[in-house]
């Protein structure tokens, strides 16, 4: 029997059953309180600006913690691990004048949880983990102004955007990813510049990985932040021939459904979703628990909206284990295959 | 708009046949586009991007392709700013330009997936491919143009044959969707002279016939004005090729085109000499067809189709269809000579009514569902239909034979509030779809609209309003039904109403189906659902279970903005510099009554209002030049000035109006209102509300921070208006209605409207030059007046910097309003006659308007303590502010 490539483990994984993704990073980093000395480490003890709250920089300076979590998610059952590189590029390191170090840290951090995931995947050779390299939204928006007497000024263009995806990504490769996930899309344009930059350095090394598209819709309106509906935002993204689309963050699963389940409805890829644990209570915590967060994923699951499940802000590996218990026995969405049709889209869709 | 509001637009995908691609936004194709984007008048320009939406382009095409533009700037200037409004980026956009460097600026600007127009092979194959990899990259489909190293294609041969080669490479080379492919084969002038012409036209309709069967999935589209191009000038013919090019070129598969939707014929109206005629030239049927259609054009120059068929052939028409043409053109003239002619060719009057009347109405109702006819059209037929009816009515009370009517409803304005235009409408289109109506006119208490729906056994019962209180009244009604048993569906209409506030307020406390009918043209399917039996239980089911999804959407919605506490938002409020600023000295304080004649308003009018009255939505002067709406605007426009010209002459309507300007200062909220300069007799205090949400870049408002406080001790003014020019309105509206003209009926007081908000318009200038007299030397067009480029602000009670109606007690108070104007409050503090305006002066140069939106817990109680108000009351009238 010949040996199957990485990408045919993960199809056929994702043939079989639901995937899941992990938790929130954020949240196990806040649970070890950190302060400013920890962040710096000895490398940046005499760094020119405050660094407590750049999580992305503790890939460098505390890695074990990060990989303490990665094995925290991967003990719980998670099939796909996430870089510690929300935050890691060009445009939003400049708040801590970091921007020299974007690269560094998508290598180390690729490595880091490519490290943890080889050490789970050794142990059960059966159930491979697979490492997702991130890419955030950035700090800026290239279709939203920042200010209101002015709609048509922008405070960053596509071309930097790619420029800085294009770099992260490199790193994220280097560093060993087996996916790319360009994830909590609020503006898709930016999300066009990420899939831009992947595809550029895709071409660049002459190779393809999956990529994973995530957005965000961010209140009740049903719209990302920059106006579009779930479906607009899937055929705006469709053509990067992305290995799954769904969403995360910005709402709890309760909310999230029914935009999940708009995007099911269409992807010909998989469907992911990573909700938060419910909404933030009045003191910026989420205190949606375990057992109930598992049971709305439960039952998404067997209403056959999902292939790829997780958590965002607030979950943690009690969540991720809950869930995973959850949809053990659910057979996965079955992909559908529409009518071959233009598909545009402005902030809303139009099929022709 | 805002992204909620785009709510209810339909999230189904729409799947259409045929797509019209707007092509105003094109500097190359419009001459005043092109001058707003040279001017730099980008905010006009939107508007015409916007206009294009609302009249139902699909897609807009966006070209900046002129010589003395910056075109890269400008397409990414204005793609950036079409990204800020909703109502425009709900489309996708299609990027025109000849240039590459332009569509890609383009394409980094659009969050949707967007259409390129154009590429092709003209530069050889391999910068078609670079291009295309890019346009994947980036994610749009695109127009590819039939177009190669050799030249433009212009035979059938050689369109195919490119656009052949176009796709083998886009699809083999690239991997780009075929599906994504939009071939332009380019359309050429026909009837030039030039015998090598005439089968352009054909070869564009055989070419897309073979692509459409050959290249799977690929569409088809093409610039439609090219082909008349040697008719220019000649308007009836050239919409008559356009007309005739689609029909045949959409029968071979063409599925897309840029087109000025205006500019078309309908096939099966082009007078048959004419289409035949130009059927010759476009199928290329025989050499004479250049020529015939050259002799025959004359005929038809100068005047559109629509005119050359205005003649009296319809007459000839059997009586039926002329009827029919009658009721659907609002033709007066013949229509009481054609109903008796059906009465006598009928077994029973009734019959005529039943027959071939309702069948006309049918027509009608048809049109206007399908956008083909307009609010004012078919309130116009409304018109010709009750004049047959009026007719009929004494030959039917012969045979003493009952009516048969879809359905009995009963319309009401509620108790408190004096405005009826919107609900006259809808009573007007549901009689045009054979409801019956009962309307019991405005300021109609709870138990008369149910004593009468009890008595005269209506099927249901709707409910209109336009200021906020009539939202409580209405709820009011909807508890009374419950108690009293009652089965029957309830509407409910009107400016302030909203799905939400009726899902969350309303249709809880009532077991039958309420329905938030949004406007005239939603009522007749809503009306038609409630009334059968059998559509009436699935419709209901809908209903609630769309109810429950709005409530609990508003029970999750978070605010967008964390509110502060009063204590703060005091604490950032608005400031000036008291000690280095002197508030002007009015030339007159006290009050006095204002007299003003129609005709010294009229050139104060902002007719923009107007025309949206009427469900026509455009600005004006633009909208009379619209291409969807700009005949039946222009139409409605004279009227209206027709009208107005009557009014002016025979004093039939009166303005009249009180101006009071007062020493006043603030001491926090409020704001004193002093009997003389002496400051030291309190007449009135006007409170006022402030801002409480978190607004971390400028301050908190409240109305009183613009006068000067008292500790400052800076002499300060507030003025204060009320003005109407509705006395005799509703008498000469309902003299139109008792004669069956609905229409004029609706109109007077859509002028009356009009004329008051003009009123108020001219008082204000009056008071800032004269009155008041800081700004003697101000001169501003009616234009910049409407743009309210002037020092100094107006706001309202009831409106949004000071939402609370009572106050509106204090301007009576303070001006003897009823005793001078005539002008009264309603226990709601509507003001009648409806077509009213008042508010307060503030002179400040950096007074502005705002929105004082929703408050809390501790401002609530603390204007409760001011107004010396119960908690309860206060709840009551702040209810819209309120979370």
């Amino acid at each position: 029997m010949t040996e199957l490539t990485k990408l045919q483990q993960l199809q056929r994984a994702a043939e079989q059953r639901i995937l899941i993704l992990d938790g929130a990073m954020g949240t196990m980093i806040q649970q070890h309180q950190l302060q400013e000395q920890d962040y710096r480490g000895e490398r940046f003890a005499d760094w020119n600006s405050d660094l407590k709250g750049n999580n992305d920089l503790l890939s460098l300076t505390q890695p074990q913690i990060i990989y303490d979590i990665h094995c925290a998610y991967l003990t719980a059952g998670a099939d796909i691990i996430e870089t510690n590189t929300f935050n890691a590029t060009t445009i939003s390191m400049a708040d801590y004048h970091m921007q020299s170090l974007a690269k560094e840290i998508n290598i180390e951090a690729a490595k880091i949880a490519r490290k943890a995931a080889d050490t789970f995947t050794a142990q059960t050779p059966d159930k491979p983990r697979f490492v997702a390299g991130v890419l955030g939204p950035t700090s800026r928006t290239a279709s939203i102004s920042p200010d209101v007497n002015d709609p048509g000024k922008r405070n960053v263009s596509f071309d930097e955007l790619v420029e800085a995806y294009v770099e992260a990504t490199h790193g994220l490769i280097a560093g060993g990813s087996d996916l790319i996930l360009i994830e909590t899309i609020f503006d898709t344009l930016n999300a066009k510049a990420a899939a831009f930059a992947v595809e550029t350095v895709f071409e660049a090394l002459g190779l393809r990985l999956p990529v994973m598209i995530s957005g965000t819709i961010t209140d009740a309106s049903g719209r990302t932040l920059s106006g579009q509906t779930a479906e607009a935002f899937y055929y705006s993204m469709n053509h990067i021939s992305p290995f799954s689309m769904g969403l995360n963050c910005a709402l709890g699963p309760d909310l999230l459904r029914q935009y999940v389940d708009d995007i099911a409805q269409v992807a010909e890829c998989l469907v992911s979703a990573h909700p938060n644990a419910g909404l933030p209570n009045e003191f910026g915590e989420y205190d949606m628990q375990s057992a109930e967060m598992a049971s709305h994923i439960q039952e998404w699951a067997e209403s056959g909206l999902l292939n790829i499940v997780g958590g965002c802000c607030g979950s943690t590996p009690e969540h991720i284990a809950a869930m995973a218990q959850a949809v053990k026995h659910c057979s996965p969405r079955k992909v559908v295959q529409l009518p071959v049709r233009m598909r545009l889209s402005g902030l809303e869709p139009f099929v022709h | 708009m805002s992204y909620t509001e785009l709510e209810n637009t339909p999230v189904e995908p729409v799947v259409s046949a045929f797509i019209n691609v707007g092509e105003r936004t094109n500097v190359t194709g419009s001459a005043m586009f092109k001058r707003l984007i040279l001017d730099g008048n980008y905010e006009q320009a939107l508007d015409v991007a916007r206009q294009q939406v609302e009249n139902g382009a699909q897609i807009i095409d966006i070209n900046m392709d002129e010589a003395m533009l910056d075109s890269q700037a400008a397409m990414t200037r204005f793609l950036n700013l079409i990204a800020s409004e909703p109502d425009i980026s709900r489309v996708p956009i299609m990027i025109d330009s000849s240039k590459w460097s332009v569509i890609e600026a383009g394409l980094k600007c659009v969050q949707g997936k967007c259409i390129v127009n154009s590429i092709s092979l003209k530069e050889g194959e391999a910068s078609f491919l670079h291009q295309a990899k890019l346009i994947k990259r980036y994610g749009a489909a695109a127009v590819v143009m039939a177009f190669d190293e050799v030249g433009q294609a212009d035979t059938e041969a050689r369109k195919v044959e490119i656009c052949q080669r176009s796709y083998k490479i886009l699809t083999e080379k690239v991997g780009f969707p075929p599906q994504d492919i939009i071939f332009d084969p380019n359309i050429f002038a026909v009837a030039t002279g030039i015998e090598e012409h005439n089968n352009y036209a054909l070869d564009f309709i055989n070419a897309t016939r073979r692509i459409k069967q050959t290249l799977p999935h690929a569409h088809v589209s093409g610039g439609l004005s090219n082909v008349s191009f040697s008719f220019r000038g000649n308007n009836p013919v050239r919409e008559a090729m356009h007309s005739v090019f689609l029909y045949h070129a959409i029968k071979a598969g063409m599925d897309m085109a840029i087109v000025n939707a205006g500019q078309l014929a309908v096939y099966d109206e082009i007078p048959e000499e004419l289409r035949i005629a130009v059927e010759d030239v476009i199928l290329n049927r025989h050499p004479q067809a250049t020529d015939n259609l050259l002799a025959l054009a004359p005929k038809y120059q100068g005047a559109g189709i629509s005119q050359v068929k205005d003649n009296l052939e319809w007459r000839e028409l059997p009586v039926n269809k002329r009827l029919e043409y009658a009721l659907v053109r609002g033709i007066m003239d013949f229509i009481e000579q054609d109903t008796e002619e059906a009465r006598l060719a009928a077994d029973k009057p009734l019959h005529v009514i039943e027959g071939p009347l309702m069948d006309g109405m049918n027509v009608v109702g048809d049109l206007f569902g399908e956008g083909k006819m307009f609010l004012p059209q078919v309130v116009k037929s409304a018109r010709v239909m009750k004049k047959a009816v009026a007719y009929l009515n004494p030959f039917i009370e012969l045979e003493k034979d009952q009516g048969s009517s879809n359905g009995k409803i009963l319309l009401a304005t509620v108790k408190g509030d004096v405005h009826d235009i919107g609900k006259n409408i809808v009573g007007v289109v549901l009689q045009c779809n054979n409801f019956e109506i009962i309307d019991l006119g405005v300021m109609v208490p709870c138990a008369k609209i149910l004593q009468v729906a009890k008595d005269e056994n209506v099927d249901m019962i709707g409910l209109s309003g336009l200021i906020t209180p009539s939202l409580d009244e209405m709820v009011h009604v909807a508890k009374e039904m419950q108690r009293l048993n009652f089965d029957l569906p309830l509407l409910i209409g009107g400016a302030t109403t909203s799905k939400a506030h009726t899902a969350v307020k309303i249709e809880e406390h009532y077991h039958a189906p309420v329905v938030y009918v949004p406007n005239a043209s939603r009522a007749v399917g809503v009306c038609q659902k409630l009334i059968k039996a059998e559509s009436r239980a699935e419709f209901a089911a809908y209903l609630s279970e769309d109810y429950t999804k709005v409530r609990i959407q508003h029970a999750n919605k978070q605010p967008r903005t964390l509110p502060v506490t009063l204590e703060h938002a005091r604490a950032n409020a608005f400031s000036c510099d008291w000690a280095n600023y002197t508030p002007p000295q009015p030339a007159f304080t006290g009050r006095r009554e204002v007299k003003v004649d129609l005709d010294t308003l009229r050139p104060y009018i902002d007719w923009t209002p107007f025309f949206l009255t009427w469900s026509l939505a455009g600005k004006y002067p633009r909208i009379l030049q619209d291409e969807v709406v700009g005949k039946e605007a222009q139409s409605l426009f004279n009227d209206a000035q027709a009208l107005l010209n009557e009014l002016c002459a025979n004093q039939q309507l009166q303005a009249k109006g009180a101006v009071g300007i007062f020493p006043a200062n603030s001491i926090g909220d409020d704001i004193e209102i002093y009997a003389d300069e002496q400051r030291q007799t309190v007449l009135h205090t006007a409170h006022h509300l402030r801002q409480q949400t978190h607004k971390p870049n400028g301050p908190n408002y409240c109305l009183s921070d613009f006068i000067a406080p008292k500790t400052s001790g800076k002499a300060d003014y507030l003025g204060a208006f009320a003005v109407t020019a509705g006395i005799g309105e509703d008498e000469l509206a309902q003299g139109y209605i008792d004669h069956g003209d609905d229409y004029n009926g609706i109109m007077v007081k859509a002028i009356a409207d009009r004329l008051a908000e003009a009123f108020a318009e001219y008082l204000h200038e009056q008071v800032r030059k004269e009155l008041w007299a800081y700004a003697q030397q101000e001169a501003l067009s009616n234009d910049e007046l409407i743009r309210e480029k002037y020092q100094g602000i107006r706001p309202a009670p009831g409106y949004a910097a000071c939402p609370e109606h009572t106050e509106k007690q204090l301007i009576w108070d303070l001006l003897d309003a009823e005793q001078l104007t005539g002008m009264r409050l309603t226990e709601s503090y509507a003001m009648w006659p409806g077509a009213s305006v008042s508010g307060f002066y503030f002179s400040h140069p950096q007074s502005r308007y705002f929105a004082v939106a929703q408050i809390q817990a501790d401002q609530l109680q603390d204007y409760a303590k001011r107004k010396k108000w119960s908690i309860d009351e206060a709840q009551k009238w702040l209810a819209p502010n309120l979370a």
